[in-house]
C-alpha cells in the first residue's frame, strides 16, 4: 500500500535528494563531450584508469580471498576477546583514509614495525609501489566485504551446517559445501562494495603509494592532481568514476532495495 | 546386557539450556526403540546427544563398545565420527542441491568416490520410491517426497544408528498413510538399531518393537 507523505517532508526530502543530485549533474552538464573521446585516449588518462582497474580488481580478490574466513571466525567462533576484534576489523571503513595511509606507513614503510625487516632481510619495500596501492585499497575496502558476509554466516541455517556434520562432513566441508552457497549473494555483494571502494580510494592510496603517473596514480588521484591544471581533464575523469560507481549500484539494486 | 555389544547405550543426564534429565537406555540391533512425551520432555535432545550435536552433562554415551561422549573421562568424538544418521523433525534438506546431490552428501564426506555415492544414491533412492526425482530441487518437492529424501540421506549412509526425529510430523495425511507403509519396509531392511522419536501412539504401534516414555 502506498502510504501519503506530508508536504512538508516532500519539501525537506526533494532538498536531501537535490543536495546530492546537483552536483553529480553539474559535471554531466559541463564535461567537455566533444572532446571526449580525444582525452579519453590519451595515454596519462589511460594510464591512470588501468592502473585503477588493475589494482581495483585484484584488492577486490584479495579482500574476498581473506575477507570471508574471517567473517567467518567473526560469525562462529567463541573465543573470547571477538567484539574487540571485530571493532578493530572494521575500523578503517570510519577511519580518515589518510591516517589508514599513515598506518599502513608505520607497518610497512622502509622503517616500519614490519618494513624495517622487510627491507634489511629481503631487500623488499613496499611503500610508492603498485602493491602499495593494491595493500591501502584492501586496507581500507575489506571491512566493507567482511561486514556484509558475517551478517550472512550469521543469518544462515546453522541447522544445514549440523545436519552436514552428521553425515559426516568436516568443519572445513562444511564451509565449502553448505555455508558458502547460502552466503554467496552477500559475497558477491561484498565483492562489489570493496571492488567500489577500491576504485574510490584516495587517502590511504596516495599517503602509502603516492601519485607517480604510469606507476601508482589511479583516477582519483589523476583527478585530484588535474584539478588545478587542467579542469576540463579531471571532469572528464571524474565522469568515468560516476559513470563506474551507477554501475555498480545499479547491478546490485536487487540486493539493497529489495522489490523496487 | 552386561558384556553384550549393543549398538547404541545411553546413561547418563542429557540437557539443553535449562533443560535436564537423567536417562539409562540401549538400542540392540533390529531393535527399534520409540522415544515418546509430550512437547518440552526432551525427546530430539536425545536424538541430538547421541548424534553429537549436544553433549552429555554427565554419564557416558557408547556404541558398540566404543565410547562417544564422557565428560568426565574427556572423550568426545564428534558428529562426523559417529557412525549413526539422523532425519531431523525439520528435515533439514540442502536447498542448493538437487535430490541425487543431497543423497549422495554424507557417501562423498566419507571419501566415497563420486560414481559409486551417485550409484547407491540412485539404489536407495529407488528403494524410498524416488527414482525420478533425482534432478529435482528439495525446494519443488511435496512434504512427503522431501521425506523420504532424508530417509534416503541418512539410510544410503549405512548406519550402525538411525536417528528419526518425529519422521512423520511433517507431511499431509495422504502422504502419512504411504510413509508408514514404506517406514517398516525400510526398517526391516535395516540391521542397526533405530531410535525413533514421536509424539503419536499410532507410530509406536506400527513401528516400534519396544518404546521409552519420557514424562
Amino acid at each position: 500500500m502506498k502510504q501519503r507523505i506530508s508536504p512538508s517532508l516532500k519539501i525537506v526530502a526533494a532538498v536531501a535528494a537535490l543536495f546530492v543530485a546537483l552536483p553529480l549533474v553539474s559535471i554531466f552538464v559541463r564535461v567537455p563531450w566533444s572532446d571526449l573521446g580525444d582525452i579519453l585516449s590519451q595515454k596519462s588518462t589511460r594510464d591512470a584508469l588501468l592502473i585503477s582497474l588493475q589494482t581495483s580488481i585484484i584488492a577486490a580478490l584479495i579482500s574476498c580471498l581473506f575477507g570471508v574466513p574471517l567473517a567467518w571466525f567473526l560469525a562462529r567462533s567463541a573465543t573470547r576477546g571477538l567484539s574487540a576484534l571485530r571493532i578493530i576489523c572494521i575500523t578503517p571503513m570510519v577511519l580518515p583514509p589518510v591516517v589508514g595511509g599513515i598506518a599502513l606507513l608505520t607497518a610497512f614503510g622502509r622503517q616500519g614495525i614490519i618494513g624495517q625487516y622487510l627491507y634489511d632481510w629481503f631487500n623488499i619495500s613496499l611503500p610508492f609501489t603498485r602493491t602499495a596501492v593494491v595493500m591501502a585499497q584492501v586496507f581500507v575496502a575489506m571491512p566493507f566485504l567482511v561486514l556484509a558476509v558475517e551478517a550472512a554466516f550469521r543469518q544462515s541455517d546453522r541447522g544445514l551446517e549440523e545436519a552436514a556434520r552428521t553425515m559426516g562432513a568436516s568443519p572445513s566441508r562444511v564451509f565449502f559445501t553448505i555455508a558458502l552457497p547460502a552466503a554467496r549473494p552477500a559475497i558477491i555483494a561484498g565483492i562489489a562494495l570493496a571492488w567500489a571502494r577500491s576504485l574510490g580510494e584516495f587517502g590511504a592510496s596516495i599517503t602509502f603509494a603516492g601519485s607517480f603517473p604510469g606507476r601508482t596514480q589511479t583516477l582519483p588521484m589523476a583527478v585530484y592532481e588535474l584539478v588545478s591544471i587542467d579542469y576540463r581533464l579531471s571532469l572528464v575523469l571524474s565522469l568515468v568514476l560516476i559513470f563506474i560507481s551507477v554501475c555498480v549500484l545499479a547491478a546490485m539494486r536487487d540486493r539493497w532495495m529489495a522489490g523496487r | 546386557m552386561d558384556g553384550w555389544p549393543m549398538s547404541i547405550s545411553l546413561q547418563g543426564i542429557i540437557g539443553r539450556g535449562e533443560f535436564e534429565r537423567a536417562l539409562n537406555f540401549s538400542v540392540a540391533d533390529g531393535e527399534v526403540l520409540a522415544v515418546t512425551g509430550p512437547n518440552g520432555s526432551g525427546k530430539s535432545t536425545v536424538i541430538h546427544t547421541i548424534a553429537g550435536l549436544v553433549p552429555l552433562r554427565s554419564g557416558q554415551l557408547q556404541s558398540d563398545n566404543i565410547t562417544w561422549d564422557d565428560p568426565v573421562a574427556k572423550i568426545w568424538v564428534t558428529p562426523e565420527q559417529r557412525t549413526c544418521a539422523v532425519v531431523f523433525q525439520d528435515l533439514r534438506l540442502f536447498p542448493h542441491m538437487n535430490v541425487l546431490s543431497n543423497v549422495a552428501y554424507g557417501l562423498r564426506a566419507h571419501g566415497v568416490t563420486k560414481d559409486e555415492a551417485i550409484e547407491r544414491s540412485q539404489k536407495i533412492l529407488i528403494r524410498v520410491g524416488l527414482a525420478s526425482f533425482e534432478k529435482r530441487r528439495s525446494n519443488d518437492l511435496s512434504g512427503g517426497e522431501r521425506q523420504r529424501v532424508a530417509l534416503a540421506r541418512a539410510l544410503v549412509l549405512e548406519p550402525r544408528v538411525l536417528l528419526l526425529d518425529e519422521p512423520l510430523s511433517a507431511v499431509d495425511v495422504a502422504s502419512r498413510a504411504a510413509l508408514r507403509e514404506l517406514l517398516p519396509e525400510v526398517l526391516g531392511g535395516f540391521t542397526g538399531a533405530t531410535i525413533l522419536v514421536t509424539h503419536d501412539p499410532g507410530d509406536v504401534e506400527a513401528l516400534a518393537t519396544r518404546s521409552l516414555g519420557l514424562k
